[in-house]
């Protein structure tokens, strides 16, 4: 068992090492002409979201707590890079990316705080409440936000090199800002890949799965959800910062509840109880909608058909179908694991209605 | 052994629902080492009196002493940690998780380890040892990779109290754990916890429906009645008492 879970393991590394270097070898296609700058351009955004979505599904993935809100950390990464210039100069990216976790943390521990006393329906709502309150305040601090009109974000130095003074904009994005998203990229996919396998991963799971049973082995179930609450906060947040450069422009858009509904069916188009779930719904998210804007007025209209039919045609996420297909393939030289055995329902142990062990 | 100090007993406890007094007065103790049966008719407060113990309702009176302290008042999971764990009359497991997920995810909390997030749980090779081992004891062991759900209702009761038996509790309370099972199954599920509980010394308080376990597997039998303990003794004498008797072995005979 050991050698056989290491063994997928390990193919599941070699498939992300394979993913982010075809991701590396992008710049090099778009300059041989392989590759658009455009398709480039949007696959640069579809990263970012992919952050977010990860983020994001540690919450619904993991934890099984539906956000409705992650417009607010995001929106407060993004505005932290876009803001924080007016008071502290213009200082390399990384110390803007500092402030936006910082920002992020200390809004999602006192969003979070409130959201995890609450659970389904009631948590996903609180979440939407508090983050029009985010939107709100982008709104009425015009003087220092822009309101409606957003404010201009510059490219900046990295890594303390002002690449930004002797680069043109989309030299500098299509190639050493590239980079540096995707290095943040795998460094985020590492970390969250880390933490969703983790002790503190499978103790999520369990806060999942069954709450009273979480509790009764001595895990403190609010506070796990806190603390996932805050990893996924911060985690958004630094995809907002990041969108700030490429975007070079941040709206209060990005507070907005639509926004929100964005993240959530990156996550869940691609398929939220799969770790990678996320990253495909992004990409396919980022494109359908570019493609969907062309038709004016309608696109969210044509772009919301378009991911309701995706979603009907694949419940579990496009990751989910890919599984199945993948299972039914290797269902022909295999015999199906027991798992798959249908569940036997346990009539007889029904017997009344106070089980002491069951909420609600 | 059974005129040990007890462990864990209390004082004239009660636990009422509006009119209904469904823990209504009960002085209870148990020993290391010692298997209690309660039995009762269906709503006599089994249930109630164990989610009192472990904190899932607090009591609206009397007291409750583990080790000598008090604990009356002490949160759910800081009894856990004390070493008092329970089962659950419907199984309560991580439906979607393997039978060692289940049993691991209990391991990592008593050893504090679920607070780490900066190592792989397979990492783990101590823990996960221990969690098969557990599995083992239970006759798991071909199941470690099943999910929860897969499993057939008997292994998910004997898995229920596997993941209770994972946090090394010292007294342990089990919540019919033979229910919606069948009678020849049942005796190799008591079999099972038995002499599990028996190696460890744990002080073990089992609800059960069914005589036959009751009688076969206890070292002493408690009965409820209307949230009263209406008799207590070894189980040649709660056998021939007429009052439980009449009360109860006539009110449960035609059960399942
Ligand atoms: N959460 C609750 N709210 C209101 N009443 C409850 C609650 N839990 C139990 N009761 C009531 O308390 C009484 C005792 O119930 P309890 O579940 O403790 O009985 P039991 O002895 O475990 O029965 P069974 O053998 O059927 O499991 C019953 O009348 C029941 O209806
Ligand atoms: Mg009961």
């Amino acid at each position: 068992m050991t050698s056989h879970a290491s063994r997928q393991v390990r193919n599941k590394i070699i498939g992300y090492l394979i993913f982010l270097l075809v991701l590396a070898l992008i710049p090099l296609f778009t300059r041989i002409g392989l590759v658009t700058e455009f398709v480039q351009n949007l696959l640069m955004y579809s990263i970012i979201f992919a952050i977010a979505g990860l983020a994001f599904n540690i919450l619904l993935g993991y934890s099984g707590l539906l956000s409705f809100g992650h417009a607010a950390y995001f929106a407060v990464g993004a505005y932290t890079v876009a803001l924080a210039p007016q008071f502290i100069g213009n200082t390399s990216f990384e110390v803007l990316i500092l402030l936006a976790l910082v920002a992020s943390a200390i809004v999602s521990m006192a969003f979070g705080y409130i959201a995890v006393r609450l659970t389904r329906i009631f948590f996903a709502i609180m979440t939407l409440a508090l983050t029009q309150l985010v939107w709100a305040l982008i709104l009425k601090l015009y003087w220092y936000t822009g309101g409606s009109d957003g404010v201009n974000v510059r490219a900046k130095p990295l890594l303390g090199i002002p690449f930004n003074e002797f680069m043109s904009r989309p030299e500098y994005l299509n190639t050493v800002f590239y980079y540096y998203l995707l290095g943040i990229f795998a460094i985020s996919l590492f970390i969250i890949w880390l933490i969703v396998n983790s002790p503190f991963g499978r103790a999520l799971l369990a806060t999942r799965e069954n709450e009273t049973r979480a509790e009764f082995v001595g895990i403190r179930v609010r506070l796990y959800r806190w603390y996932a609450f805050i990893i996924s906060g911060v985690f958004t947040g630094l995809a907002g910062a990041l969108f700030a450069v490429l975007n070079g422009h941040v709206t209060p858009e990005q507070a907005d509840w639509i926004f929100s509904g964005d993240i959530v069916f990156v996550a869940v188009l691609g398929g939220f109880r799969f770790f990678e779930g996320p990253i495909l719904g992004s990409i396919i998210f980022t494109f359908v909608r570019q493609y969907a804007m062309g038709y004016a007025i309608f696109w969210r209209l044509i772009l919301g058909s378009v991911l309701i039919v995706l979603i009907l045609a694949f419940p579990s996420g496009i990751m989910g179908a890919l599984n199945s297909i993948a299972n039914r393939i290797r269902a022909g030289s295999r015999v199906l694991p027991a798992a798959t055995t249908p569940t036997p329902t346990a009539i007889t142990d029904i017997k009344h209605h106070q089980d002491g062990g069951r909420e609600k | 052994m059974i005129s040990q100090e007890p462990i864990l007993y209390t004082v004239d406890l009660k636990k009422y629902f509006g009119e209904v007094r469904a823990v209504d007065g009960v002085s209870f103790r148990i020993s290391p080492g010692e298997v209690v049966a309660l039995i009762g008719p269906n709503g006599a407060g089994k249930t109630t009196f164990v989610n009192v113990i472990t904190g899932y309702f607090n009591p609206d009176a009397g007291k409750i002493y583990y080790q000598g302290k008090d604990i009356t008042k002490a949160s759910r999971t800081k009894k856990i940690r004390m070493g008092i764990a329970r089962s659950f009359q419907l199984v309560n497991l991580y439906a979607e998780l393997t039978a060692l997920d289940n049993v691991r995810i209990a391991v990592l909390s008593r050893l504090g380890k679920t607070g780490i997030f900066w190592k792989p749980v397979e990492r783990f090779d101590d823990v996960r040892n221990e969690a098969l081992e557990i599995l083992a004891a239970f006759g798991l062991e071909e199941k470690a990779e099943v999910p929860a759900k897969a499993l057939p209702q008997g292994e998910r009761k004997l898995l229920d109290v596997a993941v209770a038996f994972a946090l090394r509790p010292r007294v342990l309370l089990l919540d019919e754990p033979t229910s919606g099972v069948s009678s020849k199954e049942k005796h190799t599920i008591m079999e099972r916890i038995v002499s599990t509980v028996r190696n460890e010394k744990i002080a073990t308080m089992i609800i059960e429906h069914d005589m036959d376990i009751v009688f076969g597997y206890s070292d002493r039998v408690v009965v409820m009645y209307d949230g009263k303990i209406l008799a207590e003794g070894k189980p040649e004498e709660i056998k021939q008492s007429r009052e439980v008797q009449e009360k109860l072995l006539g009110v449960t005979a035609g059960a399942p």
